[in-house]
Parts: structure tokens; sequence; C-alpha cells
């Protein structure tokens, strides 16, 4: 598995606070028992016949296949880490679950996770159109070979009614120190709210949005073509983006030495503590990011998305080879991250 | 100290006291005025001493679904839970309210009457206006472009411009006839 996914290179448009778009679509087969009412044989036919229809893309989707119950406990929970399957998916009956995922880990597939198949497309940067071309072009090539559950009316067909019509979920993951900063992200967020627009944490449904960074999708499923609900949510990523370069610059004007004194102790923080818990880390990076962003701090070589993976325990134990207790972790994460930040600052 | 804790609406984070299982129970513990937050997982929080509580059922979209489903559009309880199931897969009506998710597709058929308002509530809709199926779904796709050519003639009739109509017209059954040698190619096709 490569370290980090190829969106966190963050080269795409406004990557520097639109993190990552991201289009999940839900599919499921016609006639076939959804995956909460399914015995272990019906899982294995599933398995069996999805395994073969991602075989059957090979030619222009290559993906790599893998039961879950075949990844140890730290790589499935680096999977959740990274954006590529939901925490769901490493619950019981994980011998139910498979996830196909591309080399760059821009394309993940979670066989049996709530639906069937959940088709998922990531990518660096506000791109939710580019993200919808790459799923809807891959749900289209296995569809030639699956028999999808459609409804004239009621559309994609999906195990919970709040996800059928076009069964998609549009998000992006947004970094808004400012707008927290500066206290304005509660009124954005009811402002959300009103419009049918969902504001979750880093992970997903129920998590606290650590290190300022906040997931934003689409409630609703039904009634709007995706082009419409991948429109909207666009527009109102594109106006969270200037608001928050408008607060980073009101900040600046208004607020520059208590700005720099915050961010050059975050610097300082942790460019030299010995242990640290995952949420100071996010915190504290979170802050790191913006002092780069505003040019009060050097530039690193790793991206911020990249930091943040080291935050996870999941990932720390992966990149040390073996399992860390609590305190084993918090120390391996301020090495790890004390060391990058020290060596690229020197680089840089 | 004292001890607060609140449901959290899902495992999405992780427990910060053994990091391995999913984060459920918020506890927030003040001392000495200092407040301190901390997400913990059931056992962990147990293990701590956080509950002096019984714990509060979790509140997620399962729970709140299952609360508006047999809820009439005022708000008030209509009735009783049917005591229906799906004949396709057995899954049963109560097994929905209690779970928020359905046993298979066709359970959509067997209690599209309870689904209806549940969905509108939801989504404020019923019409599915987004991708249809590109090999499956033709039928469909050829019915809705029928639909729309429909609408139009009848657009063109009201405002009485009958060349415009005949036009839609041709138009229609030359795609009804196009749609049956289709149809019939397929056929001996196979």
């Amino acid at each position: 598995m490569e370290p980090f996914s190829a969106w966190m290179e963050a080269q795409g448009p406004d990557a520097d606070i639109v993190l990552s778009s991201r289009i999940r679509l839900a599919r499921n087969l016609k006639d076939t028992r959804f995956p909460n009412h399914m015995a272990a044989e019906d899982a294995e036919v599933m398995l069996g016949k999805v395994g073969t229809a991602i075989q059957g893309v090979s030619g222009q989707w290559p993906l790599g296949f893998q039961r879950m119950g075949e990844l140890s406990p730290i790589n499935r929970q680096v999977l959740v880490e990274k954006h590529l399957i939901s925490p769901a998916m490493m619950e019981e009956p994980i011998g139910f679950r498979a996830i196909a995922i591309d080399d760059l880990e821009s394309i993940s597939i979670m066989v049996n996770e709530e639906d069937h198949l959940r088709i998922q497309a990531l990518l660096s940067g506000l791109q939710l159109p580019e993200a919808w071309s790459v799923a809807d072009q891959l749900d289209d090539q296995l569809e030639s070979a699956l028999d999808f559950a459609f409804d004239a009316r009621l559309g994609y067909l999906t195990a919970c009614p709040t996800n059928i019509g076009t069964a998609m979920r549009a998000s992006v993951m947004v970094h808004l120190p400012a707008l927290v900063l500066t206290r304005q992200a509660p009124q954005v967020f009811t402002t959300l709210a009103q419009i049918g627009m969902v504001v979750r944490g880093l992970y997903g449904e129920g998590s606290d949005a650590v290190g300022n960074i906040f997931q934003i999708s689409n409630q609703v499923s039904l009634g709007l073509g995706e082009d419409e609900f991948i429109h909207n949510l666009t527009t109102v990523t594109q106006q969270i983006v200037g608001r928050e370069r408008h607060a980073r610059e009101y900040l600046r004007h208004n607020a520059e030495l208590m700005l720099a004194d915050r961010v050059e102790r975050a610097w300082g923080l942790m460019s030299h503590a010995r242990i640290m818990t995952s949420e100071e880390a996010l915190r504290l990076l979170s802050e790191v990011k913006l002092g780069q962003d505003l040019n009060l701090l050097p530039a690193t070589k790793s991206t911020f998305a990249q930091l943040t993976l080291f935050t996870r325990p999941g990932f720390l134990q992966s990149q040390t080879g073996r399992e860390l207790n609590t305190g084993e972790r918090d120390q391996m994460r301020a090495t790890l991250l004390r060391k990058r930040l020290q060596e690229e600052a020197q680089s840089a | 100290m004292e001890n607060s804790h609140e449901p959290r609406a899902d495992r999405a984070q992780l427990c910060q006291r053994c990091e391995t299982q999913p984060a459920s129970v918020h506890v927030t513990t003040v001392v000495n005025g200092e407040k301190f937050d901390r997400y913990l997982c059931e056992d962990c929080a147990r293990q701590e001493g956080a509950y002096h509580l019984m714990l509060v059922p979790q509140f997620t979209i399962q729970h709140v679904l299952g609360g508006l489903i047999g809820l009439n559009p005022s708000g008030q309880h209509a009735e009783p839970t049917p005591d229906k199931s799906c004949p396709d897969c057995g899954y049963s009506y109560q097994q929905f309210a209690e779970t928020g998710r359905l046993g298979c597709d066709r359970c959509y058929h067997a209690f599209a009457e309870e689904l209806e308002p549940l969905v509108k509530r939801l989504h404020g809709s019923v019409e599915h206006h987004g991708k249809v199926p590109r090999r499956s779904g033709q039928d469909i796709l050829h019915q809705r472009t029928l639909e729309e050519l429909r609408a139009k003639m009848k657009d063109a009739i009201t405002q009485e411009a009958f060349e415009e109509a005949a036009r839609w017209r041709d138009e229609i059954r030359a795609l009804e006839d196009q749609h049956i040698e289709q149809g019939s190619q397929d056929n001996g096709a196979v």
C-alpha cells in the first residue's frame, strides 16, 4: 500500500482550502437482499458476482479487489483514515465485505456496506463534476455486467430510503480555520442546513470537526438530477472558500500579531514536543497550515492532508510496522511529525 | 469533579482511551473550573466510572427514521405499524420501523403505500430526475423521452399551433417505430 493517496498531493483547484471532493454512488443488485438482511451464502454469491464484474472492467479500471477479512485490523483502519472506506466497513459481519481500490487511491468500491455497492471517486481540491464523471463512467461499466435495482419513479433503490433517487452523496472536505477563529462558522453551518446541506467532522457522521476540517454534503438525493446537486454544492463551496479567504485577510489586517503568535506557537510545539495526542496534533497542524497559507511559516514538502494522516493511530502503526499502545502512539506521533517539520523546513 | 455524557450520533470517531473501539460517549469533566472533553467507547467510559446514569439509546439516522415512520404529516401517530411483510424477502415492516433499513429492493413495492409519505418527508419529492441505468434502463429512458415529446405536443395543441403539434406527433411516431424495431432486433439476437 502506498503511504499516501494521490489527492493528498493537493494539486487540485482551491486545494489550500478544499482538501478533497468526493462523489459516492450507492447501487444495489436487483432481486437480491440488502446486506443487513443477507445470509452468509447470499453474501458469498454477491461477492463472487461483484468480483467478476470488477475483473471485467479491469482493462479501463484496474482495481485491486480484497475481502475485508483478509486485511489486518491495522490496514482496515488505515483505509478508514484515508477516507477510502467508511467506519461501518470495519463492523461485523466483516466476512461479508470487500473493497476494490485503484493504485492512485482515487477510486474505491465498498462491497456489502449498507448497500451492495458504494462507488466512490475522490479528487484533490474543488472538482465535483470531475469526480462525478469518474464515478458515472465506472457505474456505467459495472452496470453492463450487473443488474441494478432501479425504479422509474424512485430512482436507484437503496437499503435506507434516505439515499434513494440519484443515490448520490457529493461531499467536499474543507479546512476553515479563519471562519472558526472569527466565530463565523456556526452561522455558516446553520445556513447550510437550511438549504439541505449537511456538515460533519473529519470522519463523517457524528465525528467532531477537530483541526477545523469539515465535510459538507447534500442531504437529499431525490428530486434533482446529479448535475444539479453537484452544481449546488459547488456553488456553496465556492462561497465558503470566498468567506474563508476574506476572514483570513481580515485577521491578517486586524490581528496580525495575535495570528503570528498563534501559528508560531503551534510550529514551536509541533517541532519540539515529544508526546502528542491525536487531537492536539490535528489542532496544531491546522494552525501550522493556516500560518503556511498566509506565508507566516515556512512551507513543507508534506501537504496538510499528508501530515494529518500521521496523527491517526492506524497509519502510525502501519508506518512503524507493529502494534503500539496509546502511550507509544503519542510518542511516535510527536517524533514523526517533529522530524518531518524540522527536516522539511530546513530544506525549504 | 462532575461527569456528564450525551449520546453521540455515530461510531466515526475512535475512542480516545483505547483508540480501537468507536467513540460513543462524550465525557465532560470539570476539574477546578477547567473543562475537559473526551470521547470514549462504552467500555472505556464504564471502566473510567463515567456512568452514573443509564445509557441513553443512540441517536442515529435509523432511530430518527424510526420516529418518522408511522407519523402522519401533522406529526401525530397515525395508525399502528402495519403487520406487513415483503413477499420476496420476508422482511417485515416492523423490522424496517426498528432499523430504518429495508430488506431488499422489492420491499419498496411491498411497502409502497407506507413509504410514499416518508420519502416525501425525507426528500421533499417522490420523483427521480437523475441518471437512469444505461443498459437496463433503456425502456425507461425511451418512456421519458416520449413523455417529454407528448407534453410538448399537448402544449402546441392548446396554443393552437397545429403545424408544430404535427411535427411533435411525427417525432413521437418515429421514436415509437424505432423502439419497436430495436425490440424485435434484440429478440432476434437472442
